[in-house]
């Protein structure tokens, strides 16, 4: 599972670089987001725009790693693909997260 | 199936999932799709298949027999298995769990999925056996 993490000032920017999140990686996501969370601080946004599909599994992994952040966080999403957006409006986990358009370009070069 | 287009023998895990959703959605069945039509189809057929994988199958490893044909209207789909029945010999509801703030679900989100994209839904129990047919319709249900 490929994440590539980026402390930015108060944001925890972690880019998914492979093209799914499903049932055959969705532990070893949460487990490597537990490792990259655990010394933040402040916002954490995942940067979706690699992930091309999402299944119940991957969904599932990703509402755990937001209840990992405690109560007073909410996971961020930024650039979701229509796959993936499209599984979050079925299963009304849409309302759940801070969904953003895009990763800002500049904070991803940043790092 | 009566002459299927395609014909996948699948083993029980997920990394064996992930390689049929790649040979189907390479199959001349899926790639004349839509990309959203093959999202569609990927979806469903991870929720079918790793649901076996996970519950039929949670005593030990066994085969998944996966039959696609091009049908007027969608894609017809059988999946067959040797596992365990069905809990009350029947497919569950799909119904969403209610989302509490302080308790959001981290699962129960497959057979809702899988109602939302797919027409004619059926489950059986033949013979020591999980038949499960479904269509993906070619246009949105909704």
């Amino acid at each position: 599972m490929e994440l590539i993490a980026t402390q930015l000032p108060g944001l925890l920017l972690v880019r998914v670089g492979q093209d799914r999140i499903d049932a055959a990686g969705a532990i070893q996501f949460k487990d490597r987001m537990r490792e990259l969370i655990a010394p933040a601080q402040g916002r954490v946004m995942l940067d979706m725009s690699q992930v091309g599909f999402l299944d119940s599994s991957g969904l599932g992994a990703v509402v755990g790693v937001m209840k990992l952040l405690g109560p007073d966080r909410k996971l961020e999403l930024a650039a979701l693909t229509a796959n993936v957006e499209k599984v979050l409006r079925l299963t009304r986990m849409d309302s759940v997260f801070v969904i953003h358009p895009a990763a800002p370009d500049d904070l991803r070069d940043a790092g | 199936m009566p002459q299927p287009d395609l014909r996948l023998e699948i083993d029980s895990t997920p990394l064996a999932v992930r390689a049929a959703l790649s040979q189907v959605l390479g199959h001349r069945l899926a790639t004349g799709l839509a990309p959203h039509r093959r999202g569609d189809l990927e979806l469903v057929l991870a929720e079918v298949l790793n649901n076996i994988v996970e519950h039929a199958y949670a005593q030990g490893q066994g085969t998944i027999l996966l039959e696609l044909g091009a049908r007027p209207g969608g894609l017809q789909c059988r999946v067959q298995d040797w596992g365990q029945a069905m809990p009350g010999g029947a497919l569950p509801a799909g119904q969403l769990a209610p989302r509490l703030p302080d308790d959001l679900p981290e699962g129960g989100f497959g057979w809702h999925l899988i109602r939302c994209l797919t027409r004619d839904l059926s489950y059986a129990r033949v013979g020591g056996s999980n038949v499960v047919t479904f269509s993906i319709p070619e246009t949105d249900k909704d």
